[in-house]
Formats: structure tokens, sequence, C-alpha cells
């Protein structure tokens, strides 16, 4: 009895404890909730960063959220491989700080033929971290490798196919690599035939598939090509070392041998891969590290930090409506249901309240903040917003889609995410959905990315949460996802209109810039407004911890993710 | 004795068969590709990625392959860190599981005998409930939620040690061992002191004891000797306890080991680092299990490894 009693206190003081814990959590919530507006503002603007004397000592320490799986070119397909490749080597073209492709292998801009189908590039006098020199015969080999199916990349076919002439048939083994649409003329010239007009090639150029390798050092090291910081070459503004080829940390040095290396300020970066986003914050906060992303309920909790950044992300997520499952066509098939649907959730708080990580409402497909025409002006300007929260019209498009398929009710299945943030999000579109439109019952299905993928892949789903982030800065990489038989539209959607609008983007609207947009945006239109084919949900945000005195951080909304190029420390104590 | 180790090790064989086995076969269940982009390709050009990863054939084609390839101890390509063989990514890898696994097995274990000793010789006192308190929390609180106080209080707050990453010496390896230790800690102390009050209640104590044999002689001499032997039995699924503890462990405090890429093969469809991880895992429990059915006659002479007759 004695012992028993014991025991209760003990359980009794462990229970209580753990409340008290989380009650003092709870109350630093509340002291930062109590002022929203001030704190929201700070959030939401980026901080702004004063330009200062850099410090004597240039060492920044980062983290990753995964392991680098490779650094060859030809074969990287993830965020890190290409963040990696994007600061230790680099290509014709690189991403400046404002995001804009500016020449950096190419000594000036491209020359380009009138039918838009010729670039020819001048290379500037750069050299390898060995010493000799880039040539134009360095790009011909890492194209024809990346193309060549005996690699095996899927990045190559997917970033060249109808880009550069002939690597479809390439990629399909129906030619030989060499007769890939790229010619070195001499040692500084490199002339690159395309398979039709590409408005947005020259930003195409920036990317990691499309940098140089050194043949002979290639084949010499054979097999063991890329497989640690030893086995390769740079010619970008770091070099990389101590990376064993599957460890969890790596060094950036300098690269002397850079061709802008007076601007490149940094002398050494420390990378560690850490994926739990909690000890990321800790190891933030404990000064080891000088940057640190927060997601999902750390958001919410250190959206509002002074440190806080929200840097802008060109992911999209919308609700995919599949018009026919297992051969039959699904109550999704009306475009009055789907219209439906699409107007009855209020995207703002979802955005703000569910999320809260710095995501904000999308009515579109194409994101803000991505695709600019020649003036500079947003294509979201140009566009306008489409299928708005509006709980009234969605009635009556509800009523009106019952009626025609003869039905009073009707039950749908929303397939998505089985994360914390996702659980959340799902719960939040199925009381709104159900709460909206009379007679509807959400089933949710929860599951995890890859399960996901693969019922996309089998179209077996009535709506899906999807979304898609794009590696190339153009519309067309949004819009090609949804022509009839896109590898990607799964979900039975087809307008012959659209098809058309995204066709003449490709061919006879391709060299003219002002017509190409307007294309898309009528192409939007139809896909949203008329067609209601998809939901845009929201733009995905993402919220960073960064130390004031970590500065000049490039920061790219598509392709790699960051340039340490321009970055520096000034004012650390 | 050389028969029950041959018959012993053959057991061994069959059951690292029996797993390779299942683990294949189960791991062709797990929806989606290696091949990260590969909704980014055409039908033709996925085709010819798959052939090139040789997962176009037939799936008792590619068992039999992985299986002789096996045999000569070949755990296979990577798929996500390309061209890098699994024996590599292993080998690369095991060092920091390996003591963070071994620190808390014998830190875990030691403490834990000392604890059940004192609750034992103790009966009912405040040191009694203390260490069955400990006990307690050890059992019911799963390893990563002590991580995370370990991380918040002894590194955020008191800056004593660490809060992660593996370049800190020693010192990076002591917060994580003591949260993959407090389950092996708790279970022991749990088992000494249910054995120890046994022991400490049969005839041949009695009888040390009016020998004139002091405390502490018989405490350990002959009492912690005979409490033991429950205690060895225990120390297999102990140390499975750390292994699956290290999954989760080593991701928080962002430490590169063999656990951590489990997950992460798992996450992305590698197959062969999901193959090459299973089956290492599984080999160090077995390898323990039968060094503990040795430790056995070691300190039980009573029990007869050989069986039968002998």
């Amino acid at each position: 009895m004695k012992t028993n009693k014991w025991l209760l206190l003990v359980a009794l003081s462990l229970v209580l404890s753990l409340v008290l814990a989380a009650c003092g959590n709870k109350d630093k919530d509340d002291d930062k909730a109590a002022t929203p507006d001030k704190e929201d503002d700070k959030a939401t603007e980026q901080p702004t960063e004063e330009a200062g004397e850099p410090d004597a000592e240039q060492v920044v320490n980062l983290i990753e959220s995964a392991a680098i799986p490779s650094v060859d070119s030809a074969i990287v397909e993830d965020a890190v491989g290409f963040n990696v490749l994007n600061n230790v080597n680099e290509g014709l073209y690189r991403l400046n700080l404002e995001n804009i492709a500016e020449p950096a292998m190419a000594a000036e801009e491209a020359e380009v033929s009138e039918d838009g189908l010729t670039y020819t590039f001048k290379l500037r006098d750069a050299k390898w971290s060995d010493g000799t020199p880039v040539t134009a015969h360095d790009f011909v080999f890492a194209w024809q490798r990346a193309i060549d199916p005996a690699t095996g990349s899927p990045y190559g076919p997917f970033m060249m196919s109808g880009v550069i002439k002939n690597a479809t048939a390439i990629s399909e083994e129906k030619m030989e690599k060499s007769e890939l649409g790229v010619v070195a003329e001499d040692d500084k010239t490199l002339v690159v035939t395309l398979e039709r007009p590409v408005p947005y090639f020259l930003s195409l150029m920036s990317f990691g598939t499309f940098y140089p390798q050194k043949e002979e050092f290639v084949t010499s090291k054979g097999d063991a090509y890329a497989t640690n910081s030893d086995n390769l070459l740079y010619n970008g503004p770091f070099i990389l070392t101590e990376w064993d080829g599957t460890g969890d940390s790596w060094v950036y040095k300098k690269n002397e041998h850079y061709w802008d290396a007076e601007n490149v300020k940094l002398e050494t970066i420390n990378v560690d891969v850490v994926k739990d986003s909690a000890t990321a914050v800790k190891l933030y906060n404990d000064g080891k590290k000088d940057r640190a992303g927060v997601s999902g309920d750390l958001a919410l909790q250190y959206g509002t930090h002074e440190e806080a950044r929200n840097e802008s992300d060109t992911a999209v997520f919308y609700f995919k409506f599949n018009q026919e499952r297992n051969g039959e066509k699904t109550p999704l098939a009306n475009v009055n249901i789907r219209k439906a649907l699409a107007k009855a959730f209020e995207k703002e708080d979802l955005a703000d309240v569910v999320l809260a990580n710095g995501s904000t409402a999308a009515n579109f497909l194409v994101p803000r903040d991505f695709a600019y025409d020649e003036s500079g002006t947003d294509f979201r300007d140009i566009s306008g917003d489409h299928l708005v929260y509006n709980a009234e019209e969605a009635k009556e498009y509800w009523a009106k889609g019952l009626e025609e398929l003869g039905l009073t009710e009707l039950e749908l299945e929303i397939l998505g995410g089985d994360t914390d943030l996702s659980k959340k999000m799902n719960e939040y579109f199925k009381a709104q959905l159900e709460g909206n439109l009379e007679g509807l019952t959400i089933k949710l299905k929860e599951v995890p990315f890859a399960v996901r993928l693969e019922l996309d892949g089998n179209q077996d789903y009535d709506i899906q949460v999807s979304g898609w982030g794009p590696d190339f800065q153009d519309p067309i990489s949004f819009m090609d996802l949804f022509v009839t038989d896109g590898t990607n539209n799964l979900m039975s959607f087809s307008n012959k209109e659209y098809d058309e609008l995204i066709e003449a983007t490709k061919d006879e609207l391709a060299l003219d810039p002002v017509a190409r947009y307007e294309a898309f945006a009528k192409a939007e239109k139809i896909l949203l407004e008329d067609e209601a084919a998809i939901a845009p949900i929201y733009q995905r945000g993402l919220i960073q911890l960064q130390k004031p005195y970590f500065k000049g951080l490039g920061v790219h909304p598509f392709g790699a993710d960051y340039s340490y190029k321009w970055a520096y420390i000034s004012g650390k104590e | 004795m050389v028969k029950y180790i041959g018959k012993r090790l053959i057991y061994m064989f069959l059951t690292m068969f029996l797993i390779a086995t299942a683990t294949f076969f189960l791991m062709q269940t797990l929806p989606g590709s290696p091949i990260a982009s590969y909704n980014k390709l055409n039908q033709t050009q996925r085709a010819i990625v798959e052939k090139k990863y040789g997962i176009d054939k037939p799936k008792p084609v590619q068992y039999a392959i992985y299986m002789k390839n096996l045999a000569k101890g070949d755990l296979g390509t990577s798929f996500v860190f390309k061209g890098k063989s699994v024996n590599d990514l292993l080998a690369s890898r095991v060092k920091p599981s390996f003591i963070l696994g071994a620190q808390a097995m014998v830190f875990g274990t030691i403490i834990g005998i000392l604890l059940g000793m004192l609750a034992a010789l103790k009966q009912n006192t405040i040191w009694d409930y203390g260490s069955t308190f400990l006990a307690i929390l050890g059992v019911s609180i799963p390893s990563f939620v002590f991580a995370a106080l370990l991380q918040y209080w002894v590194a955020t707050q008191w800056h004593l040690l660490p809060v992660g990453l593996w370049n800190d010496g020693w010192k990076s390896s002591i917060l994580p061992s003591i949260a993959l230790a407090m389950g092996p800690l708790a279970l022991s102390a749990r088992f000494i002191r249910t054995e120890m009050i046994e022991v400490l209640g049969s005839d041949y104590i009695t009888l040390a004891k009016a020998k004139g044999a002091n405390g502490f002689e018989i405490a350990f001499k002959h009492a912690l000797r005979n409490a033991l032997i429950p205690l060895v039995t225990v120390l297999g699924p102990v140390a499975a306890g750390i292994v699956t503890g290290s999954l989760v462990v080593e991701q928080i405090f962002a430490i590169p080991g063999i656990g951590e890429q489990f997950v992460s093969s798992i996450m992305t469809n590698d197959f062969a680092t999901i193959m090459g991880t299973t089956l290492f895992f599984s080999a160090l429990l077995i390898i323990i299990i039968f060094i503990v059915d040795l430790l056995y006659g070691i300190i039980d002479p009573r029990i007869r490894l050989s069986g039968g007759k002998g």
C-alpha cells in the first residue's frame, strides 16, 4: 500500500511537470500573439540589409537538409546537388542577386540568330581549379554526357528534350549523342542549335545540367569521378573539400582560380546536414549556425522572430480534379461541380492561420515573383486573379451541378499528405467545403508523398492536393503540365483551345514576347476560370532565420536555391 | 561446444537468408520509384533510365542477382548516392553509430545494475523509490523525448554540451548516448532489483551471512552473480532497443550514423541502401544474441551449451 501511494505521487508529479512545461511554452506564444500587427509586418517584410565593411574573418556556418547524393552535373537531380553545383561550378550564365541570368563563363551576351534557333557564345578566359583553361569543348562533352542514355540521367533528357536539337531522339536511343545541337567552333566559341525557339533559353544556361566538364579529367577518373571532393574539378567561386561522397558534412573554400575571385569575400563555408528542424533552430540559437530554416509548428513560433525572413518560394499548390477514375467518369467531370469546389474555401485564412509559414493565398497557377515580361512586369499583373473564394457563387454552381447529375448529395475523396501540417490543412478543406456545399461529404485519405505520387500515376483519386515547383523561369514550366496527355495531367483534363494556345507559345509566338504572355494569360483563364480543371490553393513561403551579420546571400526562387558568391560576414563580434 | 557453435552458425546464416529474402520482397511493395525525378520523363526515357538501374527486370531475376552479389559480400550500388557502393556508405557511417551504441549499452547496463542493487539492498526506502521512479521514467518515455529534453536543458539552457552534430569529439557523443541509455538502464535496474531481492532471501545468502561474510562481499560476489543471469537474457532485446532508438536519436542530434541513413533510404526508395542497412542491423543483432547465449555458460556453469548427455 505504501509503495502504491508513492507511485501515485510520482506519477502525478510527472504528469504535472509535463503539463506545466507545456503551459510555459504556450505563454510565450501568447505574448507574441498579443501584438500581432506590429510583429506581422516584421515577418512579412524582408529585413533590409545594410551593407557593411566585411570582417577580417570570413567564415560562415550553414545547414543543409540532406546529404549530397551527387555533384556530377550530368547526373544531379536534387535540390542539394544543384545548390552545391551552383557554388562550386559555373555555366555560361549565372543568376545574379536580382535573379536575372547574366554572362558568367560566357564573356558577353550571346549572339542569337534571327530565327531564334542558333545561339553563339564567346567564352571568357576562365580556369578550372587545376589551372587549365575552360574551353567550349568542355561544354560539348558535358552536355553530350548528360543526354547520353548510357549515363542514365533523368535531368539531362528533362532539361534538353524539345529544347536542344536532337536531344529527344538521342535520349530515346534513336540517334548518336554526337548529333546533339552543340558544337565547339574553336576553344572559345560555342554554338548551340535549338529544336525550336526557346525564349527562356538563356536562363536555362545558369542551370546545373548545362555546366561544363573537362573530358580528360572525367575519363581519367572513370567510375570514381565525382565520388568525393578530390575527384572533382571546379570552375566556380568555391571549391568543395572534406566531402567523402556520402557524409553529412562538407566545407567550401574560396577558389583562387575563379575568374571573379576578387569579388568573392567568403573564405570558408562549413556545412552540416541537420534534418530535424527543431535541432536546426537550436543550433542557430546557440550560435553554432548562421542560418536555419523553420517549418511546421516552429514557423508559427518563429515567424515573428526579429531575425526571421520570409523567402519567397515559387512552388504552387492546387487541387487536381480527377475527371475519370478506373475508366469511369467521376462527378468531377461536371464543370459546375468543379467550379463550386474551387470557389468554396477561404484561402487567406488557410495561408495565414493554418499554414502560417509565409505562404500566401493563390488565385493563379503561375506564381507571383517568378516570371516577368521584357519591361519587368510580373506575369501575375498581366494575367488576373481566377477562382477567388466566393461562397455564394459556389453554392449556385453546386446546385446547378447536382441538378445536372441528378443527385442531391455527393461523397468525394480528398487525397492529401500525411504530415502534421498537411493533416491540419486537409481538415480545414473538409470543414470549409462541407460547410459551404450542402449535401457534400468529404472523405480524407492521407498518405505519404511516395504513395500519393503512385496514386496520382494510376489516376486513382477524386481530388488531390498537389503542387509544382518550377525548374526554370518561364510560365511554360507550369502551363505545360495540363496539356492533353501531359505527363503530369493524370486527371483526364483536355481542352483543345488550351492545347493550341500552349503549342502556339512554343511555335509561332515564340519570338513575340508580348503575344506569348497574352497567350499564357488566356490559357490560364481557360484552365482556371472557364474549366476549373484545377483549383489553386496557395503559393508556398519559407521562413528562414538568418544572423544579421551574414549578408549578401543570393536566394533564387528557381533553379539552384542559393548563391554564396556575393555573401560576406560583417559586424560579427 | 564446437558442435553447438557450428550449429548456431548455420542457423545464423539461415536467419540472414530469410531476412534478406523477406526484406527484398517487402521492399518491392514500397510505393514510388528510387528515381526522384521520374515524373519528368516520357515513357521511353523512363524505360531507358530503369534499364540503366536494372529495375526493369522481373522481380525474381532482380532477387537472384541481388542474392548472388550478396553472397560475394557486395551490397550493391546506392540509387541515391550516385555511383557509390552501399558497402562504402555503411563503412563511412558505422563509427558514430557504434560509439553511441556501445556507450549507451555499457553506461545503461552498469548504472542500471547499480541502481537495481541499491534498490534491492535498501528495499522500501527512499533509495528504492528513487530508482523505481527512474526506471519508470526510462521505460515509459521514449528515447527521442529524452533526446529533446537533454538538448533543451543541458545544451540550450545550461550550455554544458553541444546541441548536436558530430564535430566536437567525445563531447558530441554524450547526450545522444545518455538518451539511448535510458531504456537499457531502466530495464536492467528493474530486473536486477527483482532478482536480487529473490536471491538475497535464499538459503545460501543466509549461510554466507552466518559464516560472517561482509555485506559488500555478499552483494557483489554471491548475490549479483546469480542475479545477472536473467539480465543477460534481455541484453539481446536491449541491443535491439538501442538500434531502433538510434534511428530517431541520430536524426535529432544530427549524427552522421547508420540509423539516420536507414530512415532516409526508406524515404527516398533507395532499395540497395534499405537492403544494406537492414541486413547490417540484422547481422548485428544476430551476433549479439549469439554472444549472449555464449555468456550464459560463463556466468552460470549449470547451463550446458552442448546439450544432451554432455
